[in-house]
């Protein structure tokens, strides 16, 4: 039983919490358990950075208790009450360390929480730890974490993407049913891809930023990470909302996106191909899904068009502009004076100029310190106009492309990456090679708009076995629905007459599992 | 390239005259007095222990976002009208970066660019009443840092051995008020500089938007002076004096920089461009770091607060709120009371026209309500240490002190004292005078005889009285008080010698 109860969807799980079938307490021992058999040994997924036995043990308790007790506070229990849920070490958390995969924060316990995970306790969700990312969620692949890869899945020596290979690695090997990432310009929705899972980057504002690490204010945006669309809908839900506390929050009431996951029905739903998401650049395998995805769609009533947006030729090279100029901003606070690590120089006075250099050239990692420098030298006085004022008018354009798209479409689709997962360290020198993974999600970020991506079956890269291709579905800015009923649409297509992918991933070699809470 | 020449011998203030017109220019920081920080629910105030006014924004923690306190955009619009500025209907902050570590996030959120008020005008009275237009560039929303305190060494943070930290100031909303170049100042510049800064400080007053208390910071100068040849037509490389914080040291300030430049400039040197530390005990300045226009802040958009639109309709409902600007005020309230330039301009400096305003209000004459204000209640403040204002004293008390006078129960002696005791909490002035029985003596049996008394022991006064030198009575008055204990009615007294010695 505890086996198989971590393969349940987050919604299965709910059901059959409320149904007295299962206890939270079992759920998060199963997951706890999982997450001992393959998160080290020899699987060694190392999805999470740091587990919270206890303190997801307690919430479980205090869950199945109210549910015991019943009346009106079990009657108010939140649908996903007692699910387990595991958040990206960006969200900030008290009690548990919050590390950002950087060796800056080694030590850091947040005093306050972020947004997103007060609506997790008070909504009841067990939170089993923080999972693994790119430095600060700084990369494609998961690599650039100060404290070790993680794995993919589906082929322990691929990457799982990035920055949140750690979330979506872990939602993929049922170590969580559902998990928190964070995505600047594709680091839930890439992962999602590699990974056969889930993830949504919202609408900019759908969800408070307060509490994550920020590396691109403008981009960032905190989503959700499952293995259906259901899951990550309800998740949405949950997180969703008007802040107070982020001024870029909306106001708007959240809509119902469970509910629009579940429609399936695509008839009459006009779907754009973006002409420029495709072709060259992307492997054989993701463009054949790609295509019947289309295929599949069309038969069962939806209206493919194709859409232009020729200003996305130029959105890599203002991402790479944006996002590094604001990232040197945020991350200068991190200067050994406050919090965090804090390095003295080995020899010579001590200044404070001298602490903060010692600081961060020790706390940084490469990959940090290249965008930290790119974006210092776009914000330079003489070179504002030319990289991060030009920046951000390529951005305007592309909006007005979108804009333009959306006249003619009410959904737009791409694959989500160009590629399946590649090999660890295959791209690790070669940063412009990474960056172009991101190429066909940076545009929703730039634009603001919402993006899922959704499995699209498997494809190889001719270099092994058959690995998870991803679906992307990108909708106008607050129209998050539009996203949540395609791809839950072209799931259920795709898995009509088969299991659904994530449900086809490789049996890992297990470690003898421990008996979790100790 | 010529020589900078940084040690040669200011000239005096007539020959640096002389040969060179001064440019001035002011960068003054209001401190807003606003419940909470610019960008955060903490505390905005002073004095508490250091580092308990603080919130993971205001220190710059790890996730942390700001969002715009409104009622200091409400400040900074109300400020702006009040300086007759134009207000953008939608301004952005920016942020301004450089690492320092009473900056919490590395970066000061600042407006650049789009400030919320700009191109207005401030008119500010002199000495002799003349009045000074100064231009207004701008004036913008920004954050104050934290505070450092160096431990050994000079006190600065070069040689200190540690500094200590406190966030409490950090994220303080300001408004920072920039001038025009204020050009024809000529020999009143320093005099210009003092009535500048006390104008904003008049008006934030006014306007109830700021402590105003530049003792504490509240308001800030950096006075920036440049001078240009007699006949030349361009700006001289300009110094900028860094936290000249009273009116004093501002008008000294501006004296000594233009004295230090025209030296400069006489001996054939080039100023450098640079902030100037300002040394109170010395009244001069020394040299900061240098600056340049190429100083590298690397501003750009904040992207974590969105663009603050404020609308028509409001920006004209904060119009009026608007109080009479107080340079208006001051010559009404002048006029109206009809003091000497040399009384209104004590009252002024004493800071206690609001007070003698509300006591004429309250049904005092001005004279009374000066009197007492600028008398008594000041010498006892002083006495005690505090501020006028501090006393509590309450117009309706001091129009009581000054009805029993009137009335002849009391003399301006035994006022005095009666005000004391009523700040000493024993009750209101007629009770006073009830319980210690201090009304004047004025029945004519003791006082007659009291004073009989007086004429027997001073016979060479008496003298003198009846050979009509009136003003001899003085000399018998002391002697009636003292049998009294100062209860004695003194033009009472002087019917009385009067009658005795049958002069009028």
């Amino acid at each position: 039983m505890t086996a198989e109860i971590t393969r349940l969807t987050a919604a299965q799980m709910a059901a059959k919490l409320a149904a007295g079938e299962i206890t939270s307490v079992e759920l998060v021992r199963a997951h706890l358990d999982r997450i001992d058999a393959v998160d080290g040994g020899e699987a060694g997924l190392n999805a999470f950075i740091h587990v919270s036995r206890d303190e997801a043990l307690a919430t479980a308790e205090e869950v199945d208790a109210v549910r015991a007790a019943g009346g009106a506070e079990a009657e108010a229990l939140h649908p996903l009450a007692g699910v387990p849920i595991a958040v990206k070490d960006l969200i900030v958390t008290v009690g548990q360390p919050t590390t950002a995969g950087s060796r800056m924060l080694e030590d850091w316990v947040s005093p306050y929480d972020a947004t997103v995970v007060e609506r997790i306790r008070a909504a009841k969700l067990p939170i089993l730890g923080k999972t693994n990312l790119d430095e600060f969620a700084m990369g494609s692949s998961t690599e650039h974490s100060a404290y070790g890869v993680t794995r993919n899945p589906w082929d322990t020596d691929r990457i799982p993407g990035g920055s949140g290979g750690g979330s979506a690695a872990a939602v993929a090997a049922f170590e969580a049913p559902l998990a928190l990432g964070t995505d600047t310009g594709g680091s839930i929705r890439q992962p999602g891809a590699v990974t056969g899972t889930v993830g949504t980057k919202p609408t900019y504002g759908s969800v408070s930023r307060y509490g994550a690490i920020a590396m691109a204010s403008s981009l960032d945006q905190i989503g959700p990470v499952a293995r259906t669309t259901e899951d990550a809908a309800l998740l949405h839900e949950l997180i969703a909302g008007h802040d107070p506390k982020d001024s870029t929050s909306l106001p708007d009431e959240v809509p119902a996106f469970g509910a629009a996951a579940r429609t399936t029905d695509v008839s009459g739903l006009r779907i754009g191909v973006i002409k420029q998401l495709q072709g060259e650049g992307y492997q054989e395998g993701v463009l054949a899904r790609f295509q019947e995805s289309l295929d599949a769609l069309r038969a069962a009533g939806a209206e493919i068009v194709e859409v232009d947006c020729p200003s996305f030729e130029h959105a890599l090279s203002a991402y790479y502009l944006i996002m590094p100029s604001e990232a040197s901003s945020n991350l200068a606070r991190f200067d050994g004076v406050r919090y965090g690590t804090r390095v003295e120089p080995e020899d010579g006075p001590l200044t404070i100029e001298r602490v903060m250099g010692a600081t961060r050239a020790a706390g940084f990692g490469d990959e940090v310190k290249r965008r930290i420098i790119l974006g210092t030298y776009a914000l330079s006085a003489g070179y504002y106009d030319a990289y991060y004022g030009s920046a951000q008018k390529v951005r305007t354009l592309i909006q007005r492309d979108f804009a333009a798209a959306f006249e003619q479409a009410d959904v737009l689709i791409s694959p989500t990456a160009p590629t399946v997962a590649f090999p660890l360290g295959e791209k690790l020198d070669d940063p412009l090679a990474m960056y172009l993974n991101d190429v066909a999600t940076i545009p929703a970020n730039l634009a603001g708009i919402p993006g899922i991506s959704v499995p699209g079956g498997l494809a190889s890269d001719g270099d092994g076995a058959a690995l998870p291709v991803g679906i992307q579905f990108l909708a106008p800015a607050r129209e998050d629905a539009r996203v949540y009923r395609a791809a839950g649409a072209l799931e259920a297509l795709l898995s009509a007459d088969a299991e659904p992918l994530w449900a086809r991933a490789p049996e890992l070699p297990t470690a003898a599992a421990q008996t979790a809470g100790e | 390239m010529t020589e900078t020449l940084p040690d040669a011998a200011p000239l005096s203030f007539e020959d640096a005259l002389e040969q060179f017109d001064p440019v001035l220019g002011f960068e003054v920081h209001v401190e807003l007095n606003t419940a909470t920080k610019m960008f955060s629910a903490a505390p905005n105030a002073f004095g508490d222990e250091p580092n308990t006014n603080v919130s993971p924004v205001c220190l710059g923690l790890p996730g942390a976002l700001p969002v715009v306190n409104e009622k200091a955009v409400e400040s900074a619009i109300r400020l702006g009208l009040a300086l007759n500025c134009d207000i953008a209907e939608s301004c952005r902050f920016a942020r301004k970066q450089y690492f320092y570590p009473d900056t919490p996030k590395n970066w000061q959120t600042s407006q650049y660019d789009e400030p919320i008020a700009h191109d207005g005008w401030l008119d500010v009275e002199l000495d002799d009443g003349e009045i000074f237009r100064v231009e207004i560039e701008r004036a913008h929303m920004e954050e104050d840092a934290g505070k450092l305190t160096h431990q050994g060494g000079s006190g600065r943070i070069q040689g200190a051995d540690s500094s200590l930290v406190d966030y409490n100031r950090a994220g303080v909303p300001l408004i920072e008020i920039v001038t025009k170049p204020i050009v024809g100042a000529g020999s009143r510049a320093p005099e210009i500089a003092r009535a500048y800064v006390s104008a904003i400080r008049d008006v934030v007053k006014a306007l109830d938007i700021s402590d105003a208390r530049m003792e504490r910071g509240n308001v800030r100068c950096d006075a920036n002076v440049s001078l240009m040849p007699k006949d030349g037509d361009a700006f001289g490389t300009r110094s900028e004096t860094k936290n000249v914080n009273s009116m004093r040291a501002v008008e000294h300030a501006v004296t000594f920089e233009i004295r230090r430049h025209a030296g400069v400039l006489a001996a054939g040197g080039s100023i450098v461009q640079e902030t100037r530390h300002w040394k109170e005990e010395t009244r001069t300045t020394s040299s900061g770091r240098p600056k340049s226009d190429a100083d590298d802040y690397r501003y750009f958009p904040e992207p974590d607060l969105v663009p603050i639109v404020s609308s028509p309709a409001w920006i004209e409902q904060l119009r009026t709120t608007l109080p009479e600007p107080p340079a208006e005020r001051r010559r009404r309230l002048r006029e109206s009371w009809g003091y000497s330039d040399a009384e209104f301009r004590d009252v002024v400096a004493a800071g206690l026209l609001d007070e003698i305003e509300e006591t004429v209000g309250s049904g005092a004459s001005p004279a009374t309500a000066r009197k007492w204000w600028m008398g008594e209640i000041s010498r006892l403040a002083n006495a005690r240490d505090v501020e006028p204002t501090a006393l509590g004293v309450q117009s309706a008390t001091i129009i009581e002190l000054a009805g029993l006078i009137d009335e002849g129960k009391i003399n301006d002696k035994i006022a005095r004292q009666v005000l004391e005791f009523h700040l000493d909490g024993e009750g209101s002035p007629a009770e006073i005078v009830s319980a210690r029985g201090l009304e004047v003596v004025s029945d004519d049996g003791a006082l007659t005889a009291a004073v009989e008394k007086a004429m027997a022991e001073n016979p060479d006064v008496v003298e003198k009285v009846a050979a009509g030198k009136l003003k001899a009575i003085g000399a018998l008055i002391g002697p009636v008080m003292k049998e009294t204990q100062g209860q004695a009615d003194a033009g009472k007294v002087r019917e009385i010698v009067m009658e005795k010695l049958g002069v009028s």
